[in-house]
């Protein structure tokens, strides 16, 4: 029986629908194949079975779509007749979404095109908006399993301009370096050498516009390909800071005019073959080093998870959708089912079942009363409520975190990578000997004094030194990647290589999310109530019913004669005159004094109490191995926002005399992190939620370990897949390698320049030698740093 | 006038003519999704399964 799969999700079927000779697992699924088959669409699951999703429709969930104004700061164009939307879709993972999707105009006529980025996980959609609304394509993507992500943030934060300018950069360079290359050729075979030695005459003719040509192409090279060295030099300078970029805006700036005056005055070709190399190839290696993720956001607040809109019941009982940010103190919302609480507020109707896991990570859900405190971030999963709102928006207990000053800093200025310590020394090694050997040359024959100087310059241009950093990084970003450990950018390894201390999370970062395991406290059950307690169960949707039916053994299961569900206190039911309850302490009429620090589920049947199952948090595998290697290294220690109820367990777990904190507020994280840098520490934080994001913002590194990448994780510099929780040390020994690899790439671009320098030097320096060193040296480290960081990935799992 | 110039010219007219149709390309967006067309091209044009009824059945809105 449990072999059926879902024709439509691929799931296990536990009710079977039959449709078309199919099994479905739920109405859901079935509708979507109806939709799809009834459209010729059926295709859809020939390209990838069981493609599909399961489609969780929320009435009115979207009724904030027919307020204009919403609309038109959603839409990036907007027109009478046409309108173009973007919309962020997490579910699409396959070609059959792809195809189903851009095929969107079958199912409503409107749509005119649709196109998807799958990298992204966007759809662009133009349609007609005087036939369909957007908010009858949102409800219609809904229903085929598709629902968008649409969040405070795309309302706010609108059209980013993706930067293009390194691409046209490159591709400057590129264009200028192969003409020039092409140009130079007859000089490198000196066939133009002067008249008076019997050179080819034909070259010898058009020597001048070969060079002058090589001049012009070298212009946008110089002018706006390479700006970026000079403008980063300039702000070096100015503040006091002799950083990699010094030597390399010298060296693009001696090149340039030593050859416009060896032109001029017919000395030689110059080295703009060198020049638009230099840049070529610098260029290539911030291209390099930037790669991506389009499908991870690491700027997410707040903001990423808050709905747009909300209904405000007005005085007569009249529903009205209004924005997010209009929220004043002392309306009345009405949350729906499954809806975020954007604000604090005072709960109204009788029951909340509120889901904290965006704020704390904890995903078992609060009851809360009538007249309870309810806070922003809460996801309501039980039906309707209605809350008078406590605070605005951005003053709610939990967004308040994002006034902090952390926040407002650009974490990335203030760290001095290995290359910009090395290019310190390495600038004023390079200026003491130009000048020495040019006071050398100055009495000895100074008329060569000006060549070796600018010669010194132009060879010891770090471009070997500049390229090892993006090369090695670059590639470890990417090894990183593979192993679904995603980081921000390649500064970020630098950083994790100098971690010293490492501060967790508790719920949700090492403990998993879902709740999968329960100890039984009380009086054994006979299997006739086993078999009662299971069946009443899988009536229930309550989470917690879920997951203990889930844990409970096979058994048969009979059907019930009678079952309630009394919201906030508990399920009952009965089979033959036996009846059972299920539920809060207080409901199944518990006289034990209520163990109030874990979760459990309480069990009465006919009246006389049983016992209970208590819900133990589930570590995550290998942890306590895990940091028994990692504490021989780092200091490590665990903050959490929950109570005490875990600590023995968790001391048992940990190596002796780790530090554990707990009931820490989302503040008291981020000030604890603070306090450790004060001393000096290089930090990391792991954690998962949206309260640990001040510590991330905070520390060093924060890394946020991550169940579903796609969907969430707040601000950070690293993203972590669960699974891969246990390697993170491992990750953090590749990166200390990494950064060998990148010292060992320093000293064999210095042996090149110690060749090249010989030749500056003792004035020997030929445009073709430059042109033969600088590339020969920026590829052999390419190469290096290239298959070295690939054997260190070999490694790692 | 030597045949010169005019090679040069051309060959240099040439390679602007490729840079200018790159730079178009980045442009108009070619770069920014370097995975979705490949997916695109395979599937099939057009899936017109011949229906017995033929019928016009859209999505109902609402």
């Amino acid at each position: 029986m449990s072999s059926k799969k879902c024709y439509h999700c691929n799931d296990e079927c536990t009710n079977v629908l039959h449709f078309d000779d199919k099994n479905f697992c739920c109405n859901g699924c079935k509708t979507v194949y109806e939709i799809f088959s009834s459209n010729n669409l059926s295709y859809y699951y020939d390209l990838q079975s069981g493609a599909g999703s399961t489609p969780k429709i929320i009435e009115g969930k979207y009724d904030f779509l027919d307020t204009k104004k919403i609309v038109e700061k959603l839409t990036e164009f907007n027109d009478e007749n046409l309108q173009i939307v973007n919309l962020y879709i997490p579910k699409i993972h396959c070609s059959s979404c792809i195809w189903v999707l851009e095929n969107l105009n079958k199912l409503l006529p409107a749509i005119t095109n649709s196109q998807v980025n799958f990298p992204k996980k966007t759809i662009r959609i133009s349609y007609n908006p005087t036939k369909s609304t957007l908010k009858d394509i949102v409800v219609l993507l809904t229903h085929i399993g598709y629902e968008p992500y649409i969040s405070l943030d795309d309302v706010d934060n609108k059209k980013k301009n993706t930067d293009r300018s390194l691409i046209y950069k490159l591709g400057v360079a590129g264009f200028a370096f192969g003409n020039v290359m092409f140009l130079s050729f007859p000089e490198y075979f000196d066939l133009s050498s002067s008249k008076s030695s019997g050179g080819e005459f034909w070259l010898n003719q058009y020597q001048t516009i070969f060079r002058w040509l090589m001049f012009i192409f070298s212009l946008p090279v110089v002018f706006y390909a390479s700006r970026d060295y000079f403008i980063a030099a300039y702000r070096g300078l100015r503040s006091k800071l002799l950083n990699i970029d010094v030597p390399i805006a010298l060296g693009i700036l001696v090149l340039f005019l030593r050859s416009t005056l060896e032109i001029i005055f017919n000395w030689g070709p110059g080295f703009f073959d060198s020049l638009t190399g230099l840049v070529f190839f610098l260029l290539l290696g911030k291209f390099f080093q930037q790669k991506t993720y389009s499908f991870l956001s690491f700027e997410r607040d707040y903001k990423s998870y808050f709905p747009i809109a909300v209904t405000k019941i007005l005085l007569n009982n009249i529903e009205e959708t209004i924005q997010v940010h209009d929220i004043k103190k002392g309306d009345r919302l009405l949350i729906r089912n499954e809806e975020l609480i954007p604000v604090d507020g005072i709960l109204i109707t009788k029951n909340a079942t509120i889901d904290y896991s965006f704020v704390t990570g904890e995903s078992e859900p609060v009851i809360k009363k009538s007249g309870d405190k309810v806070f922003a971030g809460g996801k309501q999963l039980n039906g309707a409520i209605e809350i008078d709102v406590l605070k605005s928006v951005s003053q709610s207990y939990l967004t308040q975190l994002w006034s902090n000053a952390v926040f407002q800093e650009n974490k990335s200025s203030k760290f001095q990578t290995l290359t910009d310590s090395i290019g310190k020394r390495f600038t004023t090694f390079v200026l003491a000997i130009a000048f020495v050997s040019t006071l050398f040359w100055l009495f000895y024959d100074s008329s060569k004094a000006l060549n070796v100087f600018t010669a010194v310059l132009i060879i010891a241009c770090p471009c070997a030194i500049a390229l090892a950093s993006p090369f090695t990084l670059g590639n470890m970003l990417r090894i990183f990647g593979r192993k679904k450990f995603y980081l921000k950018d390649t500064q970020t390894i630098e950083k994790l290589a100098q971690i010293d201390t490492a501060i967790f999370d508790k719920t949700g970062t090492i403990t998993t999310a879902k709740k999968s395991k329960a100890v039984y406290e009380g009086i054994t059950l006979s299997s006739e109530e086993e078999l009662l307690l299971k069946s009443t169960l899988r009536a229930s949707n309550h989470p917690l019913s879920r997951s203990l039916y889930n844990m409970l053994a096979e058994n048969d299961i009979a059907t019930l004669d009678e079952y309630e569900e009394h919201i906030g206190k508990g399920i009952e039911g009965s089979i033959n005159n036996k009846y059972i309850k299920i539920g809060s302490a207080n409901y199944v009429g518990n006289t034990i004094p209520e163990n109030d620090k874990n979760t459990s589920v309480y069990i009465s049947t006919n009246d006389a109490y049983k016992g209970c199952y208590v819900f133990k948090n589930e570590y995550r595998e290998g942890i306590s191995d895990f940091f028994k290697t990692m504490s021989e290294t780092i200091q490590v220690a665990i903050l959490s926002g929950d109570n005490e109820g875990e600590k023995s367990r968790l001391e048992a777990l940990l190596p002796k005399l780790t530090p554990l904190y707990f009931n820490q507020k989302p503040e008291d994280k981020l000030n604890f992190i603070k306090s450790l840098q004060d001393q000096n520490k290089k930090v990391l934080m792991v954690g998962d939620g949206l309260n640990d994001a001040g510590a991330l913002a905070q520390s060093n590194v924060g890394i946020a370990i991550s169940e579903n990448v796609t969907i969430f994780s707040p601000a950070c510099d690293a993203i972590l897949d669960a699974t891969k929780f246990k390697e993170l040390y491992n990750y953090i020994i590749a990166s200390k390698k990494a950064m060998r690899i990148i010292k060992w790439s320093f000293v064999l671009s210095l042996l090149y320049n110690v060749v090249g320098l010989y030749f500056a030097i003792s004035g020997q320096l030929q445009p073709v030698i430059a042109a033969i060193l600088m590339p020969l040296s920026s590829i052999s480290i390419v190469v290096f740093t290239t298959v070295s960081t690939n054997i260190l990935g070999k490694k790692l799992r | 006038m030597s045949v010169i110039y005019m090679l040069l010219a051309i060959s240099i007219l040439v390679a602007i003519i490729f840079f200018v149709a790159f730079i178009f390309s980045v442009k108009n967006g070619q770069y920014d999704d370097s995975y979705t067309p490949s997916v695109r091209m395979l599937f099939e044009d057009e899936l017109v399964k011949k229906s017995p009824k033929e019928k016009e059945q859209t999505y109902p809105t609402k």
